[in-house]
């Protein structure tokens, strides 16, 4: 089963019987999956699934998980967020997170660099030419579709090879989404490896490798994205789109 | 003109003097309060105490060691700031996930207890500090101490430059993100809990130097800090919880409205600040340079 998910490489990401709560309640039942270096990999699920859950138990950003979270051979479970980020991950949270005291120039230039190999900052403006001619404005005064190009720009420039993209197409134009979705496509071709949530398929299906279905914080099934077709109706019923 | 209603210029630009003294006091302290406040969200009930002890160490420094004042002057901010990191590591950082009210109740209980060991020591009468720069200018419309001058200006240059590292650096853009979103900035691999006990170190070591600016003006005495810290809180509240320019401006702003209240309506002199804070309340209530959450 192992071996089939990742085509036997060895994991860069592994999530194990991860269990997650906020207070009293509940979210994570047991999630598990996993990502090979240089895939894109989705969680797709209805809102409440626990996706974004899974994104900020991965980053250590809540107190209460257990189970087991393995990034490139190092189990982070009891490791501290800001050790976590320093193993090598980018972090593109849902909102976004741009700071609004913050202009934008500041806001890319926040996140330390944490391995060697980052893009330096001209390369970023090279793909994001918007952030060039709006640097110097206040971060919150960005469109949300600049506002999404912001937040994935700044974690280009850390190093980071494995990325945790949480809903980069919510709520933004068409058009916005196809770029997003270019932007993805061109990350993938630099050997970035991505884990993106995500609510609408069609996207996800333009951009991935696999998709991991999740209901009621634990995955439920796995198609590779060339069997989507076949399994449309399956896929349907659980996002109930 | 003045002497049309009753006011001499030596009483006037007197009373604007003192004023402008008080007002350095004010947005020092203010300021550390707001630096604090705005990464901890922790009210430093603290922060009076910590003024105290500021000039107790400078006066120790002096009296036990014969450090001079200008040795002081370093030496007991970071003295105090150290301690500060102390009580951060060790009882602030237990009450983060919790309610607002606990810090204030730990750091409150705090106060009294250094409070009351120094009173235990030193009694309530005040010590003096001798003044480093005696003498003074006369300026034609008004004498001018030299050690005055000296407070005003070394208040202004400590108060611009923690405004110029916090809006104009990489490191006050890490101070700026953080006080925004934490869990976001840590999760970009920035160490935030060390981030947290420097600060606060930092804003405590504030109050620790406006207490040794305050030796050689005021009496060394266990209680100086109790009388000004509630003056300082009302001038946090109008200038707007956490607002780093809003301490400054409204520091100095508020010690010229109370000296100017001095000579015109010297009955007003002590309340004048919180009638001020009661206008802002119901006006403004975010505070002169606050932002509504």
């Amino acid at each position: 089963m192992r071996e089939a998910e990742t085509g036997g490489a060895r994991p860069l990401l592994r999530v194990g019987d991860l269990h997650a709560h906020y207070g009293e309640s509940h979210v994570l039942h047991g999630m598990s999956f996993e990502i090979a270096a240089g895939e894109v990999v989705t969680l797709l699920g209805r809102n409440g699934a626990g996706k974004t859950t899974t994104m900020r138990a991965i980053m250590g950003m809540l107190r209460q998980r257990s189970g087991s979270i393995v990034i490139d051979g190092v189990e982070t479970m009891a490791m501290r967020s800001d050790r976590i980020a320093r193993l090598g991950i980018g972090y593109v949270p849902e909102e976004r997170g741009i700071f609004a005291s913050l202009d934008v120039r500041e806001n890319l230039e926040l996140p330390p660099v944490v391995k060697p190999g980052g893009m330096s900052v001209e390369e970023v403006y090279d793909l994001f030419p918007r952030l060039r001619e709006r640097r110097s404005s206040q971060g919150t005064k960005l469109s949300g579709g600049e506002q999404q190009m912001l937040a994935i720009a700044r974690v280009l420039r850390t190093g980071a090879k494995l990325l945790l993209l949480d809903e980069p197409t919510e709520g933004l134009a068409p058009v916005i989404v196809q770029q997003i979705g270019t932007i993805i496509g061109e990350l993938k071709r630099k050997g970035f490896t991505i884990l993106l949530v995500e609510q609408n398929f069609h996207f996800a299906a333009t951009v991935a490798d696999r998709h991991y279905i999740v209901e009621h914080g634990h995955v439920v099934e796995m198609f590779r994205n060339e069997d989507i077709g076949s399994n449309m109706k399956t896929l349907q019923d659980y996002l109930g789109v | 003109m003045l002497e049309l209603i009753g006011v001499s210029p030596q009483m006037l630009f007197g009373q604007l003097m003192l004023g402008l003294i008080n007002g350095a006091f004010y947005a020092v302290l203010s300021l550390g309060l707001a630096v604090i406040f705005g990464l901890l969200n922790v009210i430093n009930f603290t922060h009076g105490a910590q003024y105290m002890m500021g000039a107790f160490v400078a006066y120790i420094l002096l009296v036990v060691f014969g450090v001079p004042y200008w040795g002081a002057l370093v030496l007991a901010p970071v003295i105090v700031g150290a301690v500060g990191i102390v009580i951060e590591r060790t009882m602030l950082r237990r009450l983060y996930h919790l309610d607002h009210l606990y810090g204030l109740l730990l750091t409150f209980g705090l106060a009294l207890i250094i409070e009351g060991l120094f009173r235990a020591r030193y009694g309530v009468s005040g010590q003096p500090y001798p003044n480093p720069l005696p003498g003074g200018t006369n300026l034609g419309f008004m004498f001018l101490p030299t050690y005055r001058g000296w407070v005003v200006v070394a208040s202004l240059v400590v108060c611009f430059g923690t405004w110029l590292v916090i809006e104009r650096t990489k490191l006050g853009s890490y101070l700026r993100a953080a006080t925004e979103r934490p869990d976001l900035v840590q999760a970009f691999g920035i160490n935030v809990p060390l981030m947290i006990t420097l600060t606060y170190g930092f804003g405590v070591a504030l109050a620790g130097f406006a207490g040794v600016l305050a030796a050689p003006i005021y009496q060394v005495s266990p209680l100086m800090g109790a009388n000004l810290i509630i003056v300082v809180f009302a001038v946090v509240v109008i200038g707007g919880m956490g607002s780093i320019l809003g301490a400054i401006v409204t520091g100095y702003a508020l010690g010229i409205v109370e000296g100017l209240t001095k000579v015109f309506y010297p009955e007003a002199s002590n309340t004048v600040i919180f009638v001020v804070m009661a206008i802002v309340l119901l006006l403004k209530p975010a505070g002169l340079f606050g932002t509504a959450k």
